[in-house]
């Protein structure tokens, strides 16, 4: 006779009607049901507008659903108080802009985090932050204000200010929006690893969620793929769901954009 | 076609819930003077409200996260005492020269003209101790600093950075209010001790060089007389007062509601008139005190 093990959901959403920041009384999406297992590498996609951001940050338990109910680690997020501090700085949110302090520089942003949460001085946190800055090549603009910054390295700081804490659960907000080819080439690859066990983690995996307004970047047949379409969460599955589907929205958000076309 | 009152019907629940005044400042122009009216007043509840929940909250997050975070906490309140406080000692050496010429010295060479210098102290007391140094401190204050903490708070707002913060685990009123509340409560009681100071010194130097028969000694000696135990405690309160409640009128409309870029500068103008009225009635409250006692 077999056993099934009980692997309990690193997020679950249960008939969760999404809303905005704006306004959190309007869905932007409904009844999404979904769970997200330890080790899994997710790729959400939709449209602009289609509700990604608003989901991360549902995911992240900085947004209540406005109907059902999302739970984090466990952790229903109607209950992130205080006292659920060591559940939330479990999840890594990297904002789709960086949403850097523009009054900090590069290394002041990084090392707040760590700062605040463990108390501890600028002299305290210099190894850690030296190192993750190295990793992602931020070093030469340490002293740079985010202002001052191209928005591939803002994306990159913000990920290292994510990083800091060592989360379990990374969600990224678009985080190949407007990046060149060399820094989605550098990306990539650079999640794969952090999914897979990177040393920052001691080698241990970590579960990713990402969400894309293009998918043919996120081609991979380890990755699981869920669209947003219509105000409805869609679950797909492994790459090759995605192929498969004939749905219009994901052949959307397989085609060529239009630019490269003309 | 849809009435005035039945949209503010509509929109109320989803105010009161939010707190938000937006959606009463974004809908359209009544066109009765009674609605108008009504919608003034619901504004005033509504903000009432706001500033009554945010200020305890922060009070609350003062009381209670005094020892978190300190190694960030302390340098960020030191830089808003000296934002609030020391950067603007330049500022209020000229007003307490300004003021001890134009309204200590004038009034000294008046009294001495009708032979009532014995009514000086007293007269120094009330105006300046009690009532000037004070509100116009606050005043100063609030425009220096209070219109940038909207500005700041409500950019900040809308870029997001306060998600940004309670995604990182990290309290936005601990982070962001508490050190700006600290540092102007107390920049406002430092900055008034200095301008009282200075003022009568000035104003002192001013009747001096009118000659006014009046010797530094008598003078000290009278505005000594005059002060009692009650003047030093209700101004330390006050001042703080002052500060506490300016802080919070500007980080609220900075940081508590929703807002977008373009809204900044309009809520800055409200702010401060609100932070303008907010201490002129802190002021009638203190003057009831004086009376009573």
């Amino acid at each position: 006779m077999s056993e099934t093990t009980f692997i309990p959901a690193v997020v679950e959403m249960c008939d969760a009607h999404i809303t905005t920041l704006r306004d959190t009384t309007l869905a932007v999406l409904e009844n999404v049901d979904w769970s997200v297992l330890p080790g899994e590498f997710w790729v959400v996609a939709g449209q602009p507008q289609s509700g990604k951001s608003d989901l991360l940050m549902t995911a992240a338990g900085l947004l209540l659903p406005a109907r059902g109910s999302c739970r984090v680690f466990g952790c229903e997020t109607n209950a992130f108080g205080e006292a659920q501090l060591a559940e939330r700085l479990r999840v890594g949110l990297v904002f789709a802009g960086g949403q850097l302090f523009n009054q900090l520089t590069v290394v002041e942003n990084v090392a707040l985090p760590l700062r605040y949460q463990k108390n501890l001085s600028t002299a305290e946190v210099a190894h850690d932050v030296e190192v993750l800055l190295e990793m992602l090549e931020l070093t030469p603009f340490a002293d740079r204000t985010p202002t001052n910054l191209a928005a591939q390295w803002r994306s990159r700081a913000a990920l290292a200010r994510a990083l800091i804490l060592k989360p379990e659960l990374l969600l990224l907000d678009n985080p190949l929006a407007g990046l060149g080819t060399r820094s989605r080439q550098w990306l990539l690859p650079f999640l794969d690893q952090l999914w897979r066990g990177h040393e920052w983690f001691g080698g241990q995996p970590i579960t990713l969620v990402a969400t894309a307004d293009d998918l043919r970047s996120w081609r991979h047949p380890a990755r699981k793929f869920a669209v947003l379409d219509e105000k409805k969460f869609s679950a797909l599955g492994a790459w090759s769901a995605v192929e498969a589907a004939r749905r219009h929205a994901v052949k959307e958000l397989l085609a060529e954009p239009a630019s490269a076309i003309m | 076609m849809e009435s005035y009152a039945s949209s503010v019907r509509g929109n109320l629940s989803k105010a009161f819930e939010l707190a938000n005044t937006q959606v009463f400042r974004r809908a359209a122009a009544p066109k009765s003077y009674t609605d108008l009216l009504g919608r003034k007043l619901f504004l005033a509840l509504l903000t009432v409200q706001g500033l009554g929940a945010f200020a305890l909250i922060t009070l609350g997050v003062i009381l209670k996260k005094f020892n978190v975070a300190r190694s960030v906490m302390q340098p960020r309140i030191r830089h808003e005492i000296n934002r609030a406080g020391v950067a603007l000692l330049p500022m209020f050496f000229f007003i307490a020269l300004a003021l001890g010429f134009l309204v200590v010295g004038q009034t000294i060479s008046a009294l001495a003209q009708v032979g009532a210098t014995n009514y000086l102290g007293s007269t120094m007391v009330i105006v300046i101790v009690r009532e000037l140094g004070p509100l116009l401190t606050a005043v100063l204050v609030l425009a220096r600093v209070g219109t940038a903490n909207v500005i700041e708070l409500g950019t900040a707002r809308a870029l997001g950075e306060v998600e940004a913060l309670e995604a990182l685990g990290i309290d936005p009123v601990h982070y962001l209010i508490v050190p700006r509340v600290i540092g102007i409560a107390l920049g406002i009681f430092s900055l008034t001790i200095y301008l009282i100071l200075g003022a009568l010194a000035s104003g002192y130097l001013f009747a001096f060089l009118q000659d006014v028969p009046l010797t530094p000694g008598d003078y000290f000696k009278q505005i000594a007389e005059a002060l009692n135990w009650l003047d030093f405690a209700l101004l330390a309160l006050k001042t703080l007062a002052f500060g506490f409640f300016i802080a919070i009128v500007t980080c609220y409309h900075g940081l508590a509601q929703p807002l977008r870029l373009e809204d900044v500068s309009s809520v800055a103008v409200r702010a401060v008139t609100q932070g303008v009225i907010v201490c002129v009635l802190l002021d009638a409250v203190f003057i009831v005190i004086y009376l009573v006692t």
